[in-house]
C-alpha cells in the first residue's frame, strides 16, 4: 500500500523519533511512505491563531502537492499537522468563496482530493498484520492511551473515532499485546503551543494527565502528537514531584514497533528524555513466538524473523 | 340562462382603500349572465347578508358569487346565507380579494383590475355550478383510546361516563403508564400510587369499558364515525379466564432475575409476572424470551425444560400454547394517547439524528441514573423500598448532583426542544431526597427554571428555600466514574467560576420523547406527527386536541411533552370532542367529494393506486340477468377528501371531483385567458 | 473571500456579531449562556473571560473590550468548547476570529510572549518554508528578552539529535512566500473595505 508521506517540520526535529519509527514499522505492516516532494509547513497553531486564511492557506499546498504527485491519501503523523490538514480541506469544502480564494492564493489548482489521514487511523486499518507479525508480544505492559485534542477534535473535521470514547489507540495497543488502562484524562488538553510561550499553564495542565496515568496504573503513555510529546516527556522534569517515578511516554508507531522486534535505537526510543530503558528491557524480556492471536490471513514462516516485505502485505485501505 | 349576482366587500378600509369596489362591481355588472352587481361596506354584516337574500328572491338569481375575504373566512356564512333565501348553497362560490388582492398590492388602479379578473372567474365558475347535496354518514358511538397511562384512564373515564362505549387498548400487561411508575407528584407532592391506582380499578370495573391490556393496534380501516379496527392481543401464556391473580405462579417461577421495567433495571422479575403489585388487570404475563420452558424450546429440546408455574396453578391457567389473536372493533372515533419515553444517553440511539452523551459516559456510570429511575429509588413499592441507595454499592448518597435539560435543548444532540416538566420533577426530587437524607447536598445544574404553572414556581423556589437545594446555573460538560464518586464539572455561569462536584450519585433529567413506534401507529391512523415523532395537532391554538384526520384525537405527551395535569386537561378535552361527536346520530360532510361515470370508466384503478385515503372501492356492474360485465371503480364519499389527485390521473376523464369539475376549471381559465 | 452580505447597515462598521456571521458562517446569537464550554475549558482558571463571557460581549457588540482583552490569546484551540457546544456555535472559531481581527485592528494587541512567538515561528515558514526549533527558540528569546528560560534543556535537545542547526529552505520557498503575501493582500483588501463601508 503506498501512501502519500507529510512529516512536517517537528519530525526533522523534536520529534524525529515518531519519523524513525514510524518508517521501521511501516514495510512489515505493508505501509510504502513516499514523503511529498518539497512540502512545506502545515502554519500549525500560530497561522491558526492569527490568519484563518493562512491557517487554510498553507496545509492546502501540501495537499495541492500530494495531489499533483499521484495521491489520494496524505499520511500526517502529527495530530497538529493532521488536524490542520483536515481542517483546511473541511473549510475549503465547506465555503465555496474560500475553495476560490484559496486557489488565488495558491496559484495553483486545488480541488481537494487527497483525503489526510492520521497516525492512530492508519496503524488502526492494520490491526490484522500487527497482530500475526507482533513477534514479541508487549504482555503485561499497562498503556495509557492519550489522544489530547488534535486527533479527535472538532469531530466534523476529525471523523475517525468517536469524539468523546474513542477506541482506536486502546485497539493499537491491544494489538500489541499490551493493555490500554481505563483513564479520565485521555481526552484533555496537554497546554500544546504554550510550551515555550506560558510554560505555567502547560505544567498545570500536562501534570494533572501524568499524574491521573500514574493513578490508573499505566505503566508508559502512548501518544500520537509532537505537542503532546514534547510537553509530557521533554518537560516531564518540571512535572513530577519530589519522589514521584518518571513515567516514559511513547509514540503509538514505538510501541507498535517494538512489539514488531524491532530494536530500541532503530525506533528512536534514546531520544526521549524520559528513560526508557526499563521499558525496552521488559519488552525484551517478554517471550519472544508467534503473534498473539494469528491473523485471518496464513501467516508467512519468515514473517517472524524478520520484516516481511510490502509486497506481501496485503492491500487493505490505509 | 344563468342569473348570477355578484356583491363586491370593502371589508371597511381592507380591501376598499386598494380596490375600487364601486368600479369592480360595476364592470363585472357588464358580464353576460350578471343581472345583479353592487358593491357594499361588510358584506358579512347582517345588512350585506340581507341584500344577498333579497336579490335571490326579487331577482330569482341562480348563482351568487361574493368578492370578498378568503373563503376560509366566510364560506360558510355566505352559503347558509344563500341556503337561506332558497338556494342551494353550493351555488354560491367567493373570489378572493383580499388576500389574493388587496392586502399584497399597493397600486390602486392595477389592484382594481385584479379584483376584476378574479370575480370574472368565479363568475364562470358560478355559471357552470350544478346543486349539490350535503353528504350525510351514519356515526358508531364506541371510541377506541389508545394507551392505558393516566391520559388514556381519564379519556376513557370521561367517554364511559359519558355515556359511550369504551375499547381501551394498552400494550403493556398493565394499565398505569409511567405514573404509576412515580413516587410522589408535583406540586402538592402526593402519592402518585394512591391517586392513580382508584382511577384505575374504576377503569376495569366500569360497565362501558373494555379493557384490552397486553394488546396493539395493528390496523385501521375507515373513516370518521365508521372506523374498523384490528387489534392484536398478544399471547399472554395465561387464560384470563381462568387466572384469579393469586400469585403462585409467580413464587414459583426459577427465572427470579430479569431486569424489571417497572423498576427501570434496578430491580428484578421473575419470566411470569405482574409489572407491579396493584397492575390492572391483576393477571401475569409470560415474558417468553426469558422463560425457561420457552427457552428450552426455542433451544429444540424434546423435553419441557420447565414446568413449575404451571404445576403451582391450582386453576389450570397456564397455557403455554397461546398464540397472538386478532379481534375487530367498530368505532367512530378514536383518541391516541400514547404518551412518552426518555431519551437516553447511550452511544445507541432509536432514530437518526440522535447522539448520546459521550461527555456523561454514554450511560456506562452506574451510579449516573435518570429521572424515573429516581422516582423507582424514592418510591414505598420501589427496589429499595423507598431508601434511597445508589445502585453501584447500595449506600447512602449523601451528595447528588442533578442535571437539567440532558436532552432537551439541545440541537447537537439532536434535540431542541424543551421538554416541560424536567424543572418541576428536579425541585420535587430535591425535596424528596432531603426528606429521606436529611444531612444530603441537592445540586441541581440548570439552564432556566421553567415552572409556569399554579403552585410551580413556589413549589421549586420551595426546594431552595425550605429544602435547602443548591441551584447552580451552568450546564455541567463532563461526567465521569472517578474511583468511589462521580466527578461533575461544571460552571457556576452567574458568578463566573468552575465547579467540580465529587457527587456519589447524579440524576440526569432527560428529554422526553415519543414513544418508540409511534410513527408507524400514527401512519396506520392516517395522523402527522413531526421531526421528532410527536403526533401534530390540528391547529396549534384552536383546534389542539384534534389531529388532521377527522375522528382522531390526541391526548398526552404524545403530542408533546406534558406533565399529569396537562394530560389529563387533554384527555377530558378530547372525550368532550368524542362525546360531541357522538351527540349527532348521522354526520355531515362537504359534497366536494370525487365521483367515478361508471358508463366511461374502464376499471384501470390508478385512481385506486394514487389515492392518498383509500377511498376507492371496486364496484361490479351486471346486466339485468345479473351477467357481470365489468369491475369499475367507485369512491366512497365518506372517505373521500376531496383531493381531486384521482382526476387528475384518470386516463378516460371518467372521474370528476363535485364542485370542482374539469368543466369549471377550464371555464375558469378560459375567463382568466381570453 | 469575505464580502458584505446585502443587510449590512449602510453606515458605520458592523455590528460585532455580523463580522463574525461573515467571518466564521456561525451565528453566535444562537449562544443561549448555558456556559458548558467554559465548564470544560481547560483555561478557564486562568482567563478573565471565558467562552461564554466572550460570546456573550460578542452579542453585545463589546468589540474594543474583546479585541483588547489578553483571554482571547490564552485560548488553546483544545475545541473543547466547540465539541461540546450544544447549540452549534463554536466558540473556538469565534475565538479564532477575534485574535484575527485584533491584530488587523492593532498588530500589537496580543501579549507579548505568545505574539513573539506566533510571529517567530511563521516569519521562520515565510523565510525558510518550514519551521526549526532551535532557530525558533532563539528569535524568541530575542524578542522576548527570556535568555535564560529553557536555556538549561537546549543543551539536551541537541545530545538527542532533536535540534538542527541548519535551517533547510525548501525548494517552493518563494511559493510559499508568495502565499504569505497574497494571504496578507486578501485581508487588508477586505478590512479596506470594511472600514469604507
Amino acid at each position: 500500500m503506498r501512501v502519500g508521506y507529510y512529516p512536517g517540520c517537528s519530525l526533522h526535529g523534536t520529534a524525529r523519533e515518531l519519523d524513525e519509527s514510524l518508517r521501521a514499522v511501516a514495510p512489515p505492516l505493508g505501509l510504502e511512505l513516499v514523503e511529498v516532494n518539497d512540502w512545506s509547513c502545515c502554519g500549525a497553531t500560530s497561522a491558526h491563531a492569527t490568519s484563518h486564511l493562512l491557517s487554510v492557506a498553507l496545509p492546502a499546498r501540501n495537499l495541492a502537492l500530494a495531489e499533483e504527485q499521484g495521491h489520494d491519501q496524505l499520511l500526517a503523523p502529527c495530530a497538529a499537522c493532521y488536524n490542520r490538514l483536515a481542517s483546511a480541506r473541511h473549510a475549503v469544502a465547506c465555503d465555496a468563496a474560500l475553495a476560490e480564494t484559496i486557489e488565488d492564493v495558491l496559484g495553483r489548482p486545488f480541488p481537494s482530493t487527497v483525503a489526510p489521514r492520521n497516525l492512530v487511523e492508519v496503524l488502526r486499518a492494520r490491526l490484522d498484520l500487527l497482530r500475526e507479525r507482533a513477534v514479541r508480544p508487549l504482555t503485561g505492559l499497562k498503556v495509557a492511551c492519550y489522544y489530547g485534542c488534535l486527533l479527535v477534535r472538532p469531530s466534523e473535521v476529525c471523523s475517525f473515532d468517536d469524539p468523546e470514547d474513542p477506541v482506536s489507540m486502546e485497539e493499537v495497543v491491544t494489538a500489541t499485546g499490551a493493555t490500554p488502562v481505563a483513564w479520565r484524562r485521555r481526552l484533555d488538553c496537554c497546554g500544546g503551543a504554550f510550551s515555550v510561550a506560558r510554560t505555567g499553564s502547560v505544567v498545570r495542565l500536562s501534570r494533572a494527565i501524568l499524574d491521573d496515568a500514574r493513578s490508573a496504573g499505566a505503566d508508559a503513555i502512548a501518544v500520537a502528537c509532537p505537542m503532546c510529546h514534547s510537553n509530557l516527556d521533554f518537560r516531564q522534569k518540571a512535572l513530577v514531584r519530589r519522589g514521584e517515578a518518571e513515567l516514559p511516554v511513547l509514540y503509538l508507531s514505538e510501541l507498535v514497533g517494538l512489539a514488531l522486534g524491532l530494536d530500541a535505537e532503530t525506533l528512536g526510543l534514546g531520544r526521549h528524555f524520559v528513560d526508557t530503558k526499563a521499558l525496552v528491557e521488559r519488552a525484551l524480556a517478554s517471550k519472544p513466538g508467534p503473534a498473539a492471536k494469528p491473523g485471518p490471513r496464513p501467516s508467512a514462516p519468515a514473517a517472524a524473523a524478520k520484516p516481511a516485505s510490502p509486497a506481501a502485505a496485503g492491500t487493505e485501505a490505509v | 340562462m344563468a342569473r348570477i349576482g355578484v356583491f363586491v366587500c370593502h371589508c371597511g378600509e381592507n380591501i376598499g382603500r386598494t380596490v375600487d369596489c364601486a368600479r369592480v362591481a360595476g364592470e363585472i355588472g357588464k358580464l353576460p349572465g350578471v343581472v345583479h352587481s353592487v358593491d357594499y361596506k361588510y358584506m358579512c354584516s347582517d345588512p350585506g347578508q340581507a341584500l344577498i337574500k333579497q336579490a335571490i328572491a326579487e331577482k330569482g338569481l341562480t348563482g351568487v358569487v361574493v368578492s370578498a375575504c378568503s373563503p376560509h373566512m366566510h364560506e360558510r356564512t355566505f352559503r347558509r346565507a344563500a341556503g337561506g333565501a332558497g338556494l342551494n348553497p353550493f351555488l354560491c362560490e367567493m373570489a378572493n380579494i383580499r388576500e389574493h388582492c388587496s392586502w399584497i398590492h399597493e397600486d390602486r388602479e392595477a389592484a382594481t383590475d385584479k379584483a376584476i379578473d378574479l370575480a370574472r372567474v368565479i363568475v364562470e365558475k358560478v355559471k357552470r355550478n350544478v346543486p349539490l347535496e350535503t353528504i350525510r354518514i351514519p356515526v358508531e358511538k364506541r371510541a377506541l383510546v389508545i394507551g392505558g397511562g393516566i391520559a388514556g384512564i381519564q379519556a376513557a373515564l370521561d367517554l364511559a361516563d359519558g355515556g359511550a362505549e369504551v375499547v381501551l387498548v394498552e400494550k403493556e400487561p398493565s394499565i398505569g403508564g409511567h405514573m404509576s411508575q412515580l413516587s410522589e407528584t408535583f406540586p402538592t407532592l402526593d402519592c402518585s400510587q394512591c391517586i392513580l391506582t382508584p382511577r384505575m380499578v374504576e377503569v376495569y370495573q366500569h360497565p362501558r369499558i373494555r379493557l384490552m391490556a397486553y394488546c396493539e393496534v395493528d390496523a385501521v380501516e375507515g373513516y370518521i364515525g365508521n372506523f374498523k379496527v384490528t387489534i392484536r392481543q398478544k399471547a399472554r401464556s395465561v387464560d384470563e379466564t381462568k387466572c384469579n391473580g393469586c400469585g403462585a405462579c409467580q413464587k414459583a417461577c426459577v427465572v427470579k432475575n430479569v431486569p424489571s421495567e417497572f423498576d427501570e433495571r434496578l430491580g428484578k422479575r421473575t419470566a411470569i409476572y405482574v409489572p407491579f403489585p396493584q397492575a390492572v388487570p391483576n393477571i401475569p404475563v409470560i415474558d417468553r424470551e426469558h422463560c425457561a420452558y420457552f427457552k428450552g424450546r426455542a433451544r429444540g429440546m424434546k423435553k419441557d425444560a420447565c414446568g413449575k408455574c404451571k404445576e403451582a396453578c391450582a386453576r389450570g391457567a397456564i397455557d403455554f400454547a397461546q398464540e397472538d389473536r386478532f379481534v375487530t372493533e367498530k368505532v367512530g372515533a378514536i383518541v391516541v394517547a400514547t404518551g412518552y419515553e426518555l431519551y437516553s444517553i447511550g452511544k445507541d440511539q432509536p432514530a437518526a439524528g440522535l447522539k448520546g452523551y459521550g461527555e456523561y459516559g454514554y450511560g456506562t456510570v452506574p451510579d449516573v441514573i435518570d429521572g424515573l429511575q429516581f422516582e423507582r429509588l424514592a418510591s414505598a413499592s420501589g427496589p429499595t423500598a423507598g431508601k434511597l441507595l445508589r445502585p453501584s454499592d447500595g449506600k447512602v448518597p449523601k451528595k447528588i448532583v442533578f442535571l437539567q435539560c440532558v436532552g432537551s435543548r439541545d440541537p447537537a444532540k439532536g434535540i431542541d426542544y424543551c421538554s416541560k416538566v424536567c424543572c418541576m420533577y428536579v425541585a420535587k426530587h430535591t425535596m424528596l431526597y432531603r426528606h429521606k437524607v436529611h444531612d444530603g447536598e441537592a445540586t441541581v445544574f440548570y439552564m432556566d427554571v421553567r415552572a409556569a404553572g399554579k403552585g410551580y414556581d413556589e413549589f421549586t423556589r420551595r426546594a431552595v428555600e425550605e429544602d435547602g437545594a443548591v441551584y447552580v446555573r451552568g450546564r455541567v460538560s463532563r461526567v465521569y466514574r472517578d474511583g468511589d464518586v462521580v466527578k461533575v464539572l461544571g460552571f457556576d455561569t452567574l458568578n463566573g467560576t468552575p465547579v467540580e462536584i465529587d457527587a456519589d450519585m447524579v440524576v440526569l433529567a432527560t428529554a422526553m420523547r415519543p414513544r418508540k413506534g409511534i410513527e408507524k401507529l400514527a401512519q396506520t391512523l392516517s395522523v402527522s406527527y413531526d421531526r421528532h415523532g410527536f403526533i401534530n395537532e390540528a391547529h396549534p391554538k384552536l383546534r389542539p386536541v384534534e389531529t388532521n384526520t377527522a375522528g382522531v384525537f390526541v391526548a398526552g405527551a404524545c403530542q408533546a411533552p406534558r406533565d399529569i395535569p396537562d394530560s389529563v386537561a387533554m384527555a377530558s378535552a378530547a372525550a368532550a370532542k368524542v362525546l360531541g361527536l357522538f351527540s349527532n346520530e348521522m354526520l355531515e360532510r362537504e359534497p366536494t367529494v370525487a365521483r367515478v361515470d361508471a358508463a366511461l370508466c374502464a376499471g384501470c384503478f390508478h385512481c385506486e393506486r394514487v389515492c392518498p385515503y383509500g377511498a376507492v372501492e371496486h364496484k361490479e356492474v351486471r346486466d339485468r340477468k345479473g351477467n357481470l360485465l365489468k369491475v369499475v371503480a367507485d369512491v366512497n364519499p365518506g372517505v373521500c377528501q376531496g383531493c381531486g389527485t384521482c382526476q387528475a390521473t384518470c386516463p378516460s376523464k371518467s372521474v370528476e371531483l363535485m364542485g370542482f369539475t374539469d368543466e369549471q376549471i377550464y371555464a375558469e381559465v378560459n375567463a382568466l385567458a381570453l | 473571500m469575505r464580502t458584505h452580505g446585502t443587510d449590512a447597515p449602510a453606515h458605520g462598521p458592523l455590528s460585532l456579531r455580523a463580522e463574525m456571521k461573515e467571518r466564521t458562517g456561525k451565528n453566535t446569537a444562537r449562544c443561549y449562556q448555558c456556559g458548558k464550554c467554559s465548564a470544560g475549558c481547560p483555561m478557564a482558571g486562568e482567563t478573565r473571560l471565558r467562552p461564554h463571557d466572550v460570546m456573550r460581549l460578542v452579542n453585545q457588540d463589546a468589540r474594543a473590550r474583546l479585541l483588547a482583552d489578553e483571554s482571547i490569546w490564552l485560548c488553546l484551540t483544545c475545541e473543547t468548547c466547540t465539541e461540546r457546544c450544544p447549540n452549534g456555535c463554536d466558540p473556538a472559531r469565534t475565538m479564532d476570529a477575534l485574535r484575527e481581527m485584533a491584530l488587523e485592528a492593532s498588530p500589537g494587541s496580543p501579549p507579548r510572549a505568545l505574539l513573539a512567538f506566533h510571529r517567530a515561528f511563521l516569519d521562520q515558514v515565510r523565510w525558510t518554508g518550514r519551521s526549526f526549533e532551535l532557530g525558533l527558540v532563539a528569535d524568541y528569546k530575542l524578542r522576548t528578552g527570556a535568555l535564560l528560560q529553557d536555556v538549561a534543556t537546549a543543551p539536551g535537545l541537541v545530545a538527542r539529535g532533536k535540534l538542527g542547526f541548519v535551517p533547510h529552505p525548501i525548494d517552493g520557498v518563494k511559493e510559499v512566500r508568495r502565499i504569505f503575501e497574497a494571504c496578507e493582500e486578501a485581508t487588508r483588501a477586505a478590512s479596506g473595505k470594511k472600514e469604507g463601508a
